[in-house]
Parts: C-alpha cells; structure tokens; sequence
C-alpha cells in the first residue's frame, strides 16, 4: 500500500477545499471521535511516538519524543500552550500551504486530537501573513467545526476543552524559529530565545508550550485512525509516514506531490517534475529549502529521509528541493540567497548581523566579477564562523549550508569570480 | 565553590557565576559587550568565546560563550585556544564593518570599551571593504548625545533603559544590521536614569553631552572620589575637572550604595558650581537695602571674628552643607545657639528619624540590603523623586521572585533572558501607598494612592494586624482594612520584608506608622529593614548633631534675644515663610551668609563670604543609612573662595582647628558621640601607599606645563592638597584595587581604560570593592531591641470646606535648590503646578490650565491648575522647589481661590 497519500488524497485539483460535511463524508473526524472515545490522550502520544513521526519543519525531531517532554497530569502547571507553526517561509518552500489551502479541515482536526493528548486549552496557528487564503479558509473551518462541537468547550462530549486562534504573522523569516516565534506572538521582537529552557518547560507567556510544523500535525489524525504500524509502512525508510516533497527551478513541472518518505531524488525530477527544461542540465540542488546544503548529481538515487540525507552531508529540511542548473549563475544564486538570509537576521547576534551582509556582498562582487583573492578565504572563514554554537541560533548556520557546500562542489565558479590580476594569489 | 580548570590550571571560583564572571574575577582579560555585571546575559554579541571541554579526555571541546555557561563544578575551558581567539577577533571584525574610523573626533574614545576590547582581541587589519550602513541621529535632550553610526547592536541600551529602569520612550527599532536603538521620534528621554546609557552603551553611541558641549578627554580631567550632594541617598560620584570647571559627573561604583548607576539629577546637577554668577568675593552691606561693596578676604574674616562667640550671635547651618561646616559654625557660635537649619517640619521628621534609628528593633538597609528584599511596603513617598536611586533599586527588587521561579526551572540568576522569559509575571510583592501617582507605580504589585492621614492608617492598620499590641488606627474604612490584612499577610509570610517611607509625605504619623509596621515584624524574627528618606546630602548629620530648627533661629531674631546671625550654605526663603524670614532678618543688625551662589537671602545680607562647592571642599556627609561618606575636593578653591568650614574656623580662632580639614572633623567626632565614627569614613591626610598619595590627575594628563600660560608664561606652580591623602596632580599613586574604595577618584586600569575597569578593583564581580566600599555606617540599630510601639496621632482636618491639606509634590528636576540652577538640568524643570482631584476642580470651577490662587502660611502662589485624578479629594499636591511654587510647604493647610478675572 505504497501509495496510499493521506495528506493529499482530499485535496481537490481545482476550486474550494471539502467543508465540514465533504470531510465528515471522506470520514473526517472520525479520528478525533476516536482519540476521545477510545484511546484517551495517553494512548494518542503513544501512537505517535510508535509512528516514528519525525518533525517536517526542517529539523526532523521525533514528534511522539517531543510530545513527551510536555509536562502532563495533575502536577503539570495550569497552562499549557500549543503552537503550529505556519510561517512558512523558507525559499522554495510551499507544502504547508498546499495542506492548510487544500484540506483546512484536516489541519483542524489535527489541532484538536493534539491538543486533545497534551491537555492543552489553546491552540494557536502561527500563520505567515502573506497566506491570506490559508486564514480566510482555515477561519472558516475552525468556525464549521466549532459550530459542530469539534472545537470549543466540552469537545464531543468529553469533557475537554479547545480553542483554536489563528495570528497572522508580521511576515519574517526567524519567526519559523520555535522560540522566536513564541517572542513575535506575545508581542515582542522576534529574536529567539536561549535552550534551556526549552519551550515545553516554559514557553509561551512562561507557560509549557508545544510548537509543530503544519505538516507534522496532519500526520496525526492519520496515525490515530489507522495506527502506528500503517502509517511506518507508508515509508521506504525508517522515518514514518509520506512527506510532501517539492521541486523548483529550471524543471518541466515544478510542484509538490506527497510521496513514500524515501524517493529518490530522480524520481522527483525526472518523473514527478518532468526532467529539466529544454537546454538546462542538472547541476545540483538544495534537497530540503533554502538552508540546506547541496546535493550533486551523484546523490540523484539517494533515497531522501532525514537520515540519509544527513549521511550525504546535507539536511532532508522541508523536503522542497531547489535545482541548480547549468546556465543560472552560482554566484547570483548564493548571493540572492544570502542576500535573503541577511535581510531576514534579526539583528541579535554579531555574526549572523554583521556576517551574513558581508557575505552576500562577496558573493555580489564574485558574480560581478570583482572579487579579490582574500575573498574565498574570507566566505570560508564564515562557513566556519557562522556555525552551530557561535551564533546565537540555527539562522546563520542554516544559511551557511549552500555556501559552504559549493565551496567544496564548485570550488571553479568561485576561482571565476575573482579578478584577473588577482587570480594567482588564490591558493 | 566550584573548582573550574582554565588552560589546565585549577581555580577556586562561585559557583553561581556564569564562566565570564569567573574568568574575570580571576584576572583574565576576556572581552565582552553585551553582558552587564548589573544586568547580566543574554548571550547577544557573541565576543566572550572560549573552548569548554566535556571532561578531561576531551581534547576536542567545543566553543561556547562564556557569558552563557555557568561555572559548574569541574568545568574545563580554555580562553587562549587558537579557534577561541580567532572568532573573537572576528566578532571585532564583523562590529568595525560599520563602525565609523572616528575616534579621534569621538566623545567614548580614550575610555571607550569597543577600543579596549579591540585592541584586546587583536583584530586591526580590515577585510571588509564595502560601504558602511549610515543611520540618522536623534535629538534626545539635554543629556545625551546620539551618534548611532558607532553602534554595535549590543542592546545594553535597551535593556538597561527599559528593564532595568522601567522606561518606555527607548527601543531597538527595526531588523537585521539596520536594528536601530531610539526614540520613535526626536525628543528629550524621559526617564530619570537616562545618563547612565553614557557608561552602559560600551561606545560612543550614547555621550555624555555637556561634556561634549566643552569637551575633554578622561586623561585630561582630574577627578576626585565625591559623593552626591543632590538628595539624602549619598550615591558616590567621580567629578571630572580641567581648566577649573567640573565638566561631568561619573558614577563612582559603592558595592553597598549606587552600585552601577546614578539618577540624572545627581549626574548632570553640578554645572551650578560653574556659573559666571557664582559669590567669588566676600561683600558687605551697610545695611540690607544698600548697595554692595567688596572686601579683601581678609577684611571679610576680621568683620565675621568680630561677630563669633558674642552673645547675641546666632548660627544657622543647613542639611546641605558637610558637618565639618556644621560643626565649625556650631563651635564658632556656641551649641545653643547654633540652628540645624531645616524647616520646622522636616526639623521635626528628620529628628523623629534619627530617634526611630537609634531605638532599635529594626536594620537600616542599605540599597543592596534593599535590593535583596522579598516583600516591601512603601509608606507615602514618592521615591522616583525624593530618593531616586532606591527607587532604581526597588525596581530590581520586585524581580527577585522572578529568580526564585527561574531558579526552581534551573536557569541561573545571571541568565537575565531566560528569566525574564520563563518567569515574565514572578513579581516580589511591592505595595505602594502614596498621596499621588508616583514613576514608580508600574513596578508595584498594588497601589493605593491616599492622603498622607489615610497612608497613616493603612501603615498603623498593618502594623496592629500584625502584632495586636500595635496601635491601632481610628477611621480606618473597609477597604483599607482588607488592604492592610493582606499586606500584612504578605510581609508576615517574607523572610527579608522591607518597609520604606520618609520625609515625603510631610507627615510624622506616616514615618511612625512605618516605624512600628517594621517593629511590628520584627518580633518574632530577627530585625526587618526600615529605610527612612531624608530629603537632603546631610539632613540625618545635621540631626544627628542636634540643634533648633530655623524656626528657632528666627523667633530668636524675633524676639530680640539674637541680633545677628551666621548662615551656612542655606537660603533661609527655603525654609520659612518670606515674610516671616524678611521681619526676623530685618530686626537682624548682622546678617552673614557663606554661600556659593547668589540667593534671596543673599540679597538681605550684611556680609556676604564666598564658599566652595563640594567641587572645592573636603566634607563629610551622612546618608539615609547613616553612613558617614567623606567627599574630597576636584580642584582647589581659587582667589578668595574657601570652605565654609575654614572661614567660620578660622575666623573663631578655635584652639583645636589645626588649619586643615582633619582637625574639624576628629574635634566633630569627639564632641558627638553619635559622630564617633566619622573619622573613620576615609583614611587621614598622612595616608599613604608605598609612600605616595593616591593622584586625582591621570598618568596621561597633559599640557600642564601650557595650561595657564593664558595668565602667565611660567609653568604655574603645581596645585596641592596637603590636607587629604589624595595628590591634585598626576604625582602619585594610580588607582588601584587594593586602595580603599573612599579614596579612589575613578576607575582605570592597564588595558581596561573605560568605566569597565571596575571590574578590576571588586572583591567579586558586582560586589564590594577589594578595598572596600566607602562609608562608615553611624548608626547601626539594635535589632534585638524590642524598643514598643510610637503613637501614631493622625491630625484631624478642620474639615472646612474652604480649607485644603496639603501633599508635597517633589520633582526630581527643580526641587533640590542647587542641581536646578544647573543649565543642563535647568531645561527638565517641569511648570510648577497645582495637582488636584478633577471633582476638587470642577467644585472650584477650574479647567485645566485655570489659574488658582494658593494662600499658605500668610503668602500666596498664581498656579495653574492639573485635574489628577489620583490625588485624593480635599487633598492639593502642592509643587515643591519649582520656579514659581512655594520652596516648602510651610503649612499642613491652606486656602484656594479662583481669580476672578477682570
């Protein structure tokens, strides 16, 4: 059963999403009514832990381990928070979208049975504010589902309650970022905070919070409808369940399309989006979004799951690959890209601050032709500089990855850039 | 104590620090930005990082930030590790991406922290050879300069501006390396600690602009250990002097008392020691209404020795002069005769003061006791503007909760980030009962605002509910009642409560009241902490030496027994009604003044005696916690000003006057038994280290030789100072740890040339000074003295409609007589006022802006009207020292009228 697609099986091709009563017909709820009636929220996280579902905002953490640092019980504080993270803004990036647009109900329904295992009374969707659909749907659905007893006070019946709001985001980068974007919805600037203490000790308002991708949270109704064991074998890998990969750049058919966790990177190209265009050849891709390190030709049959992606030296991410070609220009493609990354630092930390835009502007002058000897030694010393430890958070490290990548595949695109006059200093 | 290994070496550290702290306080010169020893982490500008190890078969460590690793027990690191020392000096490099080159055009450079921690890294040949990121500057007052060029995005600024002192009006302003540190527009800063941004911001970013304005370099200023003469708190403060004008004021750090920060009256209130109109020539009158004629300082000390030791000689000295002035007018005159020259209210509340103190059963706090508390009581004092710096402080208190809930979540103290994240609303109980709405409200966890009567009732209402045998309060209503229950829960259940009040109020009842709340806790624990404020530099001194009031001093005039009188540094139009002062002062057939600037009592005095300013003088003072602190001159007094105490010493010819400083102050301490102490506040004239005086010029002063070549072309003999254990010139001893913290005039030392250098001279990071904080504490209470209970009489009104009672208003700008001639300060000095509840206003038929006659105390004042709706009805809050106002507030009563335009 390969090929079943969960995630995407209720998404029309066209025109509006399933309102309440097309989803309760595809069977919609059922999970939830499941989750109350039979399982109890002990037995859900379990099943999610049994999963192996692994966190689709980029990191790839286990979930049901996640869950479990949540504190729970009568001794658990007072509150607690849940958090989805739909701030979907990493370049290259639109699976999320794809889900809350498509099937918002789904989303819905995953809040709840979520909420539902942590005990939490709030939900909130931190949603990136150019998703103007997404909210306008996804307000909807909340509404149909509170009008139906599936969100609000005394959920089916079961004594639990949830409310579900959804914060539109000021549209930055880092509030992808758990804790910044926990600093961004009360209100603050969105910097990220320091780990310890992690936010399911204290997070929003100082209170236990659980922060999960979109993705990650349509899992879940899946994994309690039809069970743990089902969903892992919707994998090749050992990482349960599908993944929604995507392509873009210079292909026949950029997309995305929900695949066994595990296809190959041809498969990807070659089959789902068409082959690269007329004329372009494949040179390489960032497998998981902008922050991620290349892949090149010779990775085209890895199977792509967190795991062996980190085994080739670069991050499974979102899933969202950015192809590479022959004819674009490396040095405009990492500058754009840093150029990016620079804008979207917050400001807190030096290297990340004052690094990246130092970066983004050799990148500028290499394209341009202009660059000095010093200057690869000087992008190098960032890849090294701007690395996990040294920089407050993930944002510069992230943004290191295809540089620092390319300097090792591309070494010659860099060499081009540099002056005439200059070249024989470059070791 | 945790043992941490450094590059292999073993060290004995606290464990409670974070490894910066400790690496500092082992003399390893690691650099920082961000990290505040005040204010702690936050882990922003990434400079302090080192190598950690896991254990000792780790031999490939990890690099951390130091400011954000605690120093555990067993921890191994190494600050020189090659990679450790290149990312360092490449956090440098990233800052001098668009820091300006203009250092030598730069108010920070010479004691700038960026330079030291760059010149400390290694970094200096640049990469980076694209544009720099400009920013516009803002207009933010007459305090501080703007060049946000220079910034390196550290956010000490905000952190200190708004959550460490409670402003809002400063912030980090958009993202990336655009990140912007200001106002949302131009404008003054608006909060009342704003000038310590000049010392926090690690370059020159924010500056100390009146310094600017007639600048000079910290090398080439002299300064001298002061202590603030602008309120009762006694902060320790640096004047900086060249060319014979203070040109600032630093904060000089006291581990017990301002720690880091000064308030801004106390940083920008000296500039009245140099305005052209200062008294610099000793001048008589005939009589009071002719002309003026100078003397020789000579002539002047004949005619005042011709007046000391008569009979019919009376002395008035004052709570803002030293108590070697005190004295000297005291012995001159003789005891009886000599005045403490307070008003005869705060006469009375200042002595209550010291009688409470001196009873026992309670500790007097210092302001880091206070900052350790874990419940306070505020008792009808606006502290932001009567004691601004323990306000400062209590700011810091309320957060301690904060610590405890983060502590139990294990994120250390210093980890400022993560406890304001995961303990955002902790607060420690602060309650706040004042006549109106005070800066510090925001951080109380309840406010109540009352009449100074009904703060009385709550104060003695909470004291009885928490032992029975208080008294108990009459016309106490319900609200208060339970109000009270609670508080009194509160304090019972605290380890470390404090209770607060003072002469704020006006009123005698509120400090007994407070009193017996912190007597009242006392029993069945060890003593609470009482802080009573005094409103001036040496108001607890002046008590302490006993003494009439100026009320005293003019029934004398009054009534004939006294013809003439001998003021000290007072203007008695301050402390008396005008019409009594000008009858007293008119019978008067002498009336001496040694002042420094020229005043209303100036003009009604026979013979007028120049005196030096704290800038001039060597002194001691004694602060609210009794602490006897001894300030030194910056600079000689030049012509024919002296020290007040030398004209009245000199003049009486007193056998024990030895011709210095010393010799007054040792015949003080033996003729006062609560004074005993005071020698003791700071060494002798003969001390010396390894043989030297400890300089007050820096090693580096220069262009002695030419500075007065402007007068005469021969190097001018170099200023001396025999009196003191402190040189005027560069000749002598740098400052240094092991020097005592009274004689040390600033901070500085090899390779650390800003204010950071304090780090250097601690016994611990943030603690005392290694040699010692400075002060002497007079009075220390017997806290296992049960000494009862004080009555609390709460004066009934007259209840007449016509009649108002009357509620001081204090402002931190325009209230204290001296730092408000300061030109700087001048410009803050807000509109003198009346407050009044919008019902009160409308009964009387006045808007806002109206104008309403004031009749107190036979004198009246024109002010406009301000509807406050939490000044309690039938109360007036009645605006204190501004131009325009009363200087005091002569009467608990008084009428108000509207004009009736015609």
């Amino acid at each position: 059963m390969s090929q079943e697609t969960p995630l995407t099986r209720d998404i029309p091709d066209q025109g509006e999403p399933l309102d309440l009563a097309g989803y309760e017909q595809a069977g919609g709820y059922g999970a939830l009514r499941k989750a109350v009636d039979e399982m109890g929220p002990e037995a859900v996280i379990q099943a999610v832990k049994d999963s192996k579902l692994r966190g689709r905002g980029g990191a790839g953490f286990p979930t049901g381990m996640k869950w479990g640092f949540m504190p729970r019980g009568d001794d658990a504080p007072e509150r607690k928070y849940l958090i989805a993270n739909a701030d979907e803004m990493e370049p290259g990036t639109f699976k999320d979208r794809l889900l809350m647009e498509g099937n918002p109900h789904q989303f819905v329904e995953s809040l709840v049975i979520s909420a539902y295992a942590m005990g939490t009374q709030t939900a909130y969707i931190f949603l990136r504010d150019a998703y103007r659909l997404c909210r306008r749907r996804l307000q909807r659905a909340i509404d149909e589902a509170r009008a139906a007893g599936y969100v609000g006070e005394n959920v089916l019946g079961s004594g639990f309650d949830v409310e579900i709001h959804i914060h539109a985001s000021a549209g930055r980068y880092i509030c992808g970022e758990e804790t910044a974007l926990i600093n961004a919805l009360e209100g603050r600037r969105a910097t990220p905070r320091d780990k310890p203490p992690f936010p399911q000790q204290a997070g929003l308002w100082g209170w236990p919070t659980i922060v999960n991708n979109v993705e990650t949270l349509c899992n879940v109704p899946h994994i309690v409808a039809r069970g743990p064991e089902w969903f892992r074998n919707l994998s090749h890998t050992e990482n349960g369940g599908t993944k929604l990969y995507g392509v873009s750049g210079r292909v026949n058919r950029p997309g995305c399309w929900e695949l066994p966790m595990g296809a190959t990177l041809r498969e990807l190209v070659d089959e789902h989006a068409g082959g690269m265009r007329e004329g372009y050849r494949f040179r390489g891709c960032l497998p998981g979004g902008g922050s991620t390190p290349f892949l090149t030709g010779e990775h085209l049959d890895l199977g792509l799951d967190f795991d062996a992606v980190e085994e080739a030296g670069s991050r499974l991410g979102t899933g969202s690959v950015v192809v590479l070609d022959d004819r674009t220009s490396l040095m405009g493609f990492l500058r754009n890209l840093e150029l990016f990354y620079a804008r979207e630092s917050c400001g807190w930390c030096t290297p990340c601050r004052d690094g990246l835009p130092w970066v983004a502007r050799l990148l500028g002058a290499l394209e341009a032709g202009e660059g000095r000897a010093q200057d690869i030694d000087v992008l190098e010393m960032h890849t090294r500089f701007l690395g996990p430890g040294r920089t407050f958070c993930a944002h510069a490290p992230g943004a290191m990855g295809p540089l620092q990548s390319a300097l090792k595949h591309f070494p010659d695109d860099f060499r081009a850039g540099v002056r005439e006059s200059e070249l024989a200093e470059v070791s | 104590m945790a043992t941490i290994y450094v590059d292999g070496d073993a060290y004995q550290v606290n464990e409670r620090h974070n490894l910066l702290e400790a690496c500092l306080q082992l003399g390893f010169d690691l650099p920082y930005f961000c990290w505040h020893p005040a204010m702690g982490s936050v882990g922003a500008c990434r400079q302090c990082a080192v190598r950690r190890y896991k254990d000792e078969d780790d031999d490939q460590g990890s690099i951390v930030m130091a400011c954000m690793s605690p120093a555990a027990d067993g921890t191994r690191l190494s600050v020189h590790d090659e990679e450790a020392r290149d990312f360092r000096a490449s956090v440098i490099e990233w800052l001098m991406a668009n820091h300006p080159h203009d250092c030598p055009v730069c108010a920070e450079g010479g004691e700038c922290h960026l330079q030291d921690m760059t010149v400390m890294t290694g970094h200096n040949y640049r990469r980076f050879r694209f544009g720099k990121r400009t920013h516009r500057n803002q207009y933010l007052g007459p305090f501080i300069a703007h060049e946000m060029n220079r910034c390196i995005a550290c956010y000490r600024c905000t952190r200190f501006y708004r959550e460490y002192a409670g402003g809002d009006d400063l912030d980090a302003i958009g993202m990336h390396d655009h990140v912007y540190f200001g106002r949302h527009r131009d404008g003054t800063l608006e909060n009342e600690f704003s000038g310590n941004l000049v010392e926090v911001c690690p370059t020159g970013v924010f500056t100390d602009k009146p310094l600017t304005d007639t600048y000079t370099r910290k090398w080439d200023l002299r300064a001298a250990p002061s202590v603030c003469i602008h309120c009762g708190v006694g902060c320790n403060i640096s004047p900086g002097e060249r060319y014979g004008a203070v040109k600032r004021v630093q904060n000089r750090y006291n581990g017990a008392v301002n720690g880091y920060f000064l308030c801004d009256r106390g940083r920008f209130g000296y500039d009245f020691v140099n305005l052209p109109e200062r008294l610099r020539t000793p001048a008589a009158r005939a009589a009071p209404d002719r002309s003026e004629e100078t003397l020789s300082a000579d002539d002047a000390a004949g005619r005042l020795r011709e007046l000391l030791g008569r009979s019919g000689t009376i002395g008035i000295g004052s709570p803002r002069a030293t108590l070697e002035t005190n004295h000297a007018l005291r012995e001159a005159v003789g005891a009886e005769r000599f005045h403490d020259g307070m008003d005869a209210a705060t006469h009375r509340l200042v002595g209550l003061i010291a009688d409470i103190h001196r009873q026992g059963g309670t500790r007097l706090p210092s302001l880091t006791d206070m900052e350790n508390a874990d419940a306070v009581l505020v008792l009808g004092e606006d502290l932001t503007n009567t004691a601004p710096r323990i306000a400062l402080s209590l700011r810091q208190t309320v957060r301690n909760k904060a610590r405890e809930t983060a502590a139990g979540l294990s994120v250390p103290a210093w980890h400022d980030a993560a406890v304001r994240n995961v303990a955002r609303y902790s607060r420690t109980p602060l309650y706040l009962a004042a006549p109106h709405a005070t800066r510090l409200d925001d951080a109380a966890s309840q406010v109540t605002h009352r009449s100074a009567a009904d703060i009385a009732r709550l104060g003695a209402a909470v004291a009885h509910a928490l032992d029975a045998s208080a008294p108990a309060p009459d016309g106490l209503d319900e609200k208060a009642r339970q109000l009270a229950d609670q508080v009194a829960d509160t304090l019972r259940e605290a380890e470390r409560p404090l209770v607060v009040s003072g002469c704020g109020a006006g009123s005698e009842a509120v400090i007994r009241a407070a009193a017996n709340v912190a007597r009242a806790l006392g029993t069945d624990r060890g003593p609470a902490d009482l802080c009573l404020c005094v409103p001036e530099a040496n108001s607890l001194g002046v008590a302490l030496m006993g003494g009439g009031g100026v009320d005293d001093a003019l029934a004398a005039l009054e009534n004939g027994d006294a013809d003439s009188v001998v003021i000290a540094e007072n203007d008695l139009y301050e402390r008396a009604p005008r019409g009594r002062v000008d009858g007293a002062l008119g019978k008067a057939r002498n009336v001496v003044l040694l002042d420094a600037l020229p005043q209303d009592t100036a003009d009604r005095a026979t013979l007028i005696l120049p005196a030096a300013t704290f800038a001039e003088s060597d002194g001691t003072l004694v602060s609210y916690e009794g602490r006897a602190q001894r300030l030194f001159k910056v600079m000689n007094p030049e012509g024919d000003l002296r020290e007040s105490w030398r004209w009245l010493a000199e003049a009486a010819g007193a056998d024990w006057f030895g011709g210095d400083r010393g010799s007054v102050t040792r015949h003080c301490a033996q003729r006062h038994e609560a004074l005993s102490g005071i020698t003791e506040a700071a060494p002798d004239a003969d001390f010396r280290e390894a043989g030297e005086k400890v300089a007050r010029a820096p090693m580096r002063y220069s262009g002695r030789t030419a500075m007065a070549a402007n007068k005469h072309v021969q190097e001018a003999e170099p200023p001396r100072d025999p009196e003191s254990p402190l040189a005027m010139t560069m000749e002598g001893r740098a400052p240094a740890p092991e020097q005592p913290g009274s004689v040390i005039p600033y901070f500085w030392a090899p390779r650390w040339n800003s204010v950071q250098a304090v780090n250097k001279f601690q016994a611990e990071i943030a603690g005392p000074l290694a040699g010692g904080d400075a002060g002497e504490r007079l009075l220390e209470p017997d806290g296992t003295a049960h000494p009862g209970y004080l009555s609390v009489e709460i004066p009934s009104s007259s209840g007449n409609g016509s009649v108002w009672r009357a509620v001081p208003v204090r402002h931190i700008f325009g209230s204290d007589p001296l730092s408000r001639r300061s030109r700087p300060l001048a410009e803050r000095v807000p509109e003198a006022a009346l407050r009044l509840h919008p019902d009160d206003a409308e009964a009387l038929g006045a808007a806002r802006d109206d104008t309403l006659t004031l009749e107190m105390a036979g004198e009246q004042w024109r002010l406009p009207v301000r509807p406050d709706a939490s000044v309690p009805h039938g109360t007036a809050g009645v605006p204190i020292g501004l131009p325009g106002g009363p200087a005091a507030l002569f009467a608990a009563e008084m009428a108000l009228r509207k004009e009736v335009s015609s």
